[in-house]
């Protein structure tokens, strides 16, 4: 069974249409890709499939289960989890910190527990934060998490908020443009780490617009331009695909579509 | 220092001067500063709540002066309102056996029966937990600065409710409100023998709420607010309920203000209508903002301070003028609050005043 | 045929306050637009306007005491802009909504000071307390038609300012697109500061007009900014001509509530609308029902 499914999602701004009748399945354990030239609604897609925006038409359904027009907190604790095109952490509070917010729909302690310090209460926040430093440690962030967000570099902000999403403890992992600020050893590192979280059993949608990282690391692609879905498929067939080739025409499809004809 | 001593440090501080200066106001002879100092520090409690709201929750509410005096209120109309005339009934009999009702004396010397005034705190609570609620929830869907002005039209509502209606005494309020014999030997009252008592009380109250919201702060709960704040949106991506928590956060600090409005009124034995008034909650913005809005000391000390100067009529017709001044001054120049820079500022003088004279010279180009 | 006659008294008087409503809503809105800004001060506005005409009557013949009023009061509001609002760029929103809180109480302090706690008061600008003239079997005094008048002949110049002037136009750009219009050349700092004067000098008009008939005392500005925002909300924020409309319902429903509860609580009426609005329809009569530029997420 697939663990999400996209069926028929339409969304227009006023007048523009950014997504038009795009259906498409991940299955657990896949690395997914969306791609397509700039406006072609992968943004908007994610906004959509995470909760922070609403569809005109169609559904969502993840393990089986609708989530369309659920908010975003309540898709998070059914285990999707996402990061931002611009680092979203949490800019006024330490790096520890932004991890441990990540652990919140997993714990429970709520407003008269934590006040009152009820039992069990500090056990949990211990565990809090020996999750999170654990986390921090896979991304290699372990050193700064008692730095303010705030002071971070790009990249660096980058792996929190991976880190932090991944404190979340996700069945599907949406990354929105993880590869793009980032150099080329860096992008190595991300491909290596990403199939690392794969090998530990959470599934990824990804939104990328480096072909490079895109065609080594996806196992299933999907093509989207102008908000219609054009090809979908494992990605040596989706260089080859010609509206593919003719919508990238000229751009970074040249290397790929050099390969010979079939 | 080992964390945990760390942790209890301030505590031992505040307490130490909480002593000190009642120690050294009875040594000068001016014991009855405490007074001013105790209605301060009921005060504080207020801003403590709002700034869990505002510096955590980075709501703005300019309605909590109505919850105090919703809190204030509800207890002095339960606790002064004649229910004689009900004698006979059965259920005045049950509320009777139930310590609800009780028979005293008023000013006059009649005798009257009314709401105990630990019966009458339950019910100003219950009332504040559900107004809170009603206000909050549609309140807290809007953005800040619409929660403003929701805020404030609450708190002009019920500002011109109790002004304008004769069971909360109109522009004069009510008066003779009976002391709260809280237990353990302790009595929340104006009278002057009980001074030094009620001090402590105010203390002992201010003492709870610190600690309470310190472990919050310090927590899950207070992570999630922090991030909401922060950005709400990534928040909510995090698996947080920010509708939730805003709301709870919210009740939460009514609560305590109406909590603050019902011990107070019982010390003053009295409240009135401009409790409730606009001005009352710009001010404590106005404090919460001075204090630096997450500073949970910051804003004990400024709030206690500054309320106690005004209460003792430092800035005589200026009052209202200087809260406005303060919320201006401190908003556009240190907008999370003065303290911090301050520190640093300090800091610096300190770093320079310790240096010799040759370090001090400016440099002379480089080399 | 007593009640009919009443009721239309009532109306009238609701209408004349909702003029003023209007106003102060006209300039919530100017200011909205153009700086994102909701001024609490906005009230305050009115009140100088009225104060500053009411002294400058010592020296000048009333005409050239009102203009007086509302030119100082529009420099006082473009210097406000100036001064504080133009160096504070980097401060969110709700810091500068929490600033012109505490504006708007030193300016009442300020003028409690100026001109003490007295009520005071322009005197009418034709006739006097007891002329009337009779409309449709109704007394109204000509301070009413003045101003209805005044406030209509404000708030179509401003529509045709807004509409058909380079600086209007400029204004509206400013409003919907700062970035656009920054780049089409438009200085958005002068169109802030003049959003700031063009409403100061709204409210001060507001302000002397309407001192005959409701006196002008310092504590007037707050109740009015509330009462002014609740118009701008009903009619829909960012809206100005719609804010007409809402500040007449506002005027309107007062004057109904007026008739029917204790004198105690007509203030709460206004207030209330205010809260209806902000909770249910916070896009306004006129605008999409979702609430989405007023809701959070």
């Amino acid at each position: 069974m697939a663990l999400l499914e996209v069926a028929n999602v339409r969304r227009s701004f006023g007048g523009l249409v950014a997504l038009d009748r795009v259906s498409f399945r991940v299955h657990p354990g896949q690395i997914k890709a969306v791609i397509g030239p700039n406006g072609a609604g992968k943004t908007t897609l994610f906004n959509i499939i995470s909760g922070l925006l609403k569809s005109d038409t169609g559904e969502v359904f993840f393990k089986g289960r609708s989530i369309t027009g659920l908010k975003p907190y309540q898709i998070a604790r059914a285990g999707l989890s996402r990061t931002f095109q611009n680092p979203s952490l949490f800019l006024h509070m330490r790096v520890l910190e932004n991890v441990m917010v990540g652990r919140h729909s997993r714990t429970r302690s709520e407003f008269l527990g934590c006040s009152l310090r009820w039992p069990g209460q500090p056990e949990e926040e211990r565990s809090i934060r020996s999750a999170a430093l654990a986390h921090l440690e896979n991304v290699g962030l372990a050193h700064l998490a008692e730095v303010p967000a705030g002071s971070l570099a790009f990249g660096q902000r980058r792996m929190a908020e991976l880190a932090r999403a991944l404190a979340t403890g996700p069945e599907l992992l949406l990354l929105d443009e993880p590869a793009s600020g980032l150099n080329t050893k860096e992008k190595r590192d991300l491909g290596q780490r990403i199939r690392r979280i794969r090998d530990q059993g959470i599934t990824i949608l990804l939104v990328e617009h480096d072909m490079t990282v895109v065609m080594d690391l996806s196992d299933d692609i999907l093509v989207l331009n102008n908000g219609v879905p054009i090809a979908e498929g494992p990605p040596a067939a989706v260089q080859n695909d010609p509206n593919v080739i003719r919508v990238y025409l000229g751009g970074e499809f040249k290397h790929v579509a050099a390969s010979p004809e079939p | 220092m080992k964390p945990a001593l760390k942790q209890f440090l301030p505590f031992v501080l505040v307490a130490a001067v909480a002593v000190g200066a009642q120690v050294a106001l009875r040594l000068l002879e001016m014991e009855y500063c405490l007074t001013q100092l105790t209605m301060a520090l009921y005060y504080a409690i207020v801003v403590l709540g709002l700034s869990l709201v505002m510096g955590y929750a980075g709501q703005v509410s300019l309605g909590h002066g109505a919850f105090f005096a919703i809190g204030g209120y509800t207890s002095a109309v339960l606790t002064t309102h004649d229910f004689s005339p009900f004698n006979a009934t059965a259920w005045a009999q049950g509320l009777k056996q139930a310590h609800v009702f009780v028979s005293r004396e008023d000013l006059y010397g009649h005798a009257v029966v009314s709401v105990s005034p630990w019966a009458a705190f339950v019910l100003a609570m219950l009332l504040t937990f559900l107004i809170a609620h009603l206000i909050g929830y549609p309140a807290l869907r809007l953005k800040g600065q619409y929660l403003a002005m929701a805020t404030l039209g609450f708190g002009l509502i019920v500002y011109r409710m109790v002004l304008g209606s004769t069971v909360t005494g109109a522009a004069d309020g009510i008066n003779g409100v009976p002391e709260w014999r809280l237990g353990f030997g302790l009595t929340v009252s104006g009278k002057s023998a009980l001074r030094v008592e009620n001090y402590y009380v105010a203390c002992g109250l201010v003492l709870f709420w610190l600690v309470l919201l310190g472990n919050l702060v310090h927590s899950r709960v207070g992570r999630a607010l922090q991030a909401i704040h922060d950005r709400e949106t990534a928040a909510n991506a995090m698996g947080i309920n920010t509708a939730s928590y805003k709301l709870k956060a919210f009740v939460l600090s009514a609560l305590m203000a109406a909590m603050a409005g019902v011990f107070f009124t019982h010390y003053t034995a009295g409240i009135g209508p401009s409790e409730a008034g606009a001005l009352k909650s710009i001010r404590y913005v106005a404090l919460a903002a001075a204090g630096g809005m997450a500073n949970l000391w910051g804003v004990l000390v400024v709030s206690t301070g500054l309320n106690y100067l005004s209460l003792r009529g430092l800035f005589g017709s200026y009052d209202h003028a200087v809260f406005g001044v303060i919320l201006i001054a401190i908003i556009s120049l240190a907008p999370e609050g003065p303290l911090k820079p301050l520190g640093l500022w300090i800091r610096k003088l300190a770093g320079r005043a310790f240096k010799s004279p040759a370090e001090r010279r400016p440099e002379h180009g480089t080399a | 045929m007593d009640t009919g006659n009443l009721a239309l008294q009532y109306l009238l008087s609701g209408i004349t306050k909702g003029s003023i409503y209007a106003v102060v809503a006209i300039g919530f809105n100017l200011i909205y637009s153009a700086t994102g800004i909701l001024n609490f001060a906005q009230g305050e506005f009115v009140m100088l306007g009225g104060m500053v005409a009411v002294t400058l009557l010592h020296f000048a013949p009333l005409s050239v005491a009102v203009t007086g009023a509302v030119v100082i009061v529009a420099l006082g509001g473009c210097l406000l802009e100036i001064l504080l609002f133009r160096r504070l760029r980097n401060h969110s929103v709700l810091h500068l909504i929490i600033i012109t809180i505490g504006l708007s109480i030193v300016i009442q302090e300020t003028a409690l000071h100026v001109w003490d706690e007295k009520v005071r008061s322009l005197p009418y600008f034709t006739g006097n307390e007891v002329s009337s003239l009779q409309i449709f079997g109704a007394a109204i005094s000509p301070q009413v038609v003045w101003v209805l008048g005044t406030v209509a002949v404000a708030v179509v110049l401003l529509h045709v300012f807004l509409q058909y002037t380079l600086q209007g136009r400029a204004m509206r750009a400013c409003s919907s697109n700062p970035e656009a219009a920054m780049l089409a050349g438009i200085n958005i700092r002068n169109m802030r500061t003049l959003s700031f004067g063009l409403s100061a000098a709204l409210g001060a008009l507001a302000g002397c007009v309407i001192s005959p008939i409701t006196m002008t005392h310092y504590e007037m500005g707050a109740p009015l900014a509330i009462k002014g925002f609740a118009a701008a909300i009903l009619g829909g924020l960012g809206n100005p001509m719609a804010a007409v409309v809402g500040g007449l319902l506002v005027g309107v429903i007062e004057a109904v509530s007026v008739s029917q509860l204790p004198a105690a609580y007509n203030d709460v009426a206004a207030f209330a609308v205010l809260l209806l609005m902000l909770f249910v329809r916070p896009n306004g009569l006129f605008g999409r029902p979702g609430g989405e530029m007023v809701r959070e997420l």
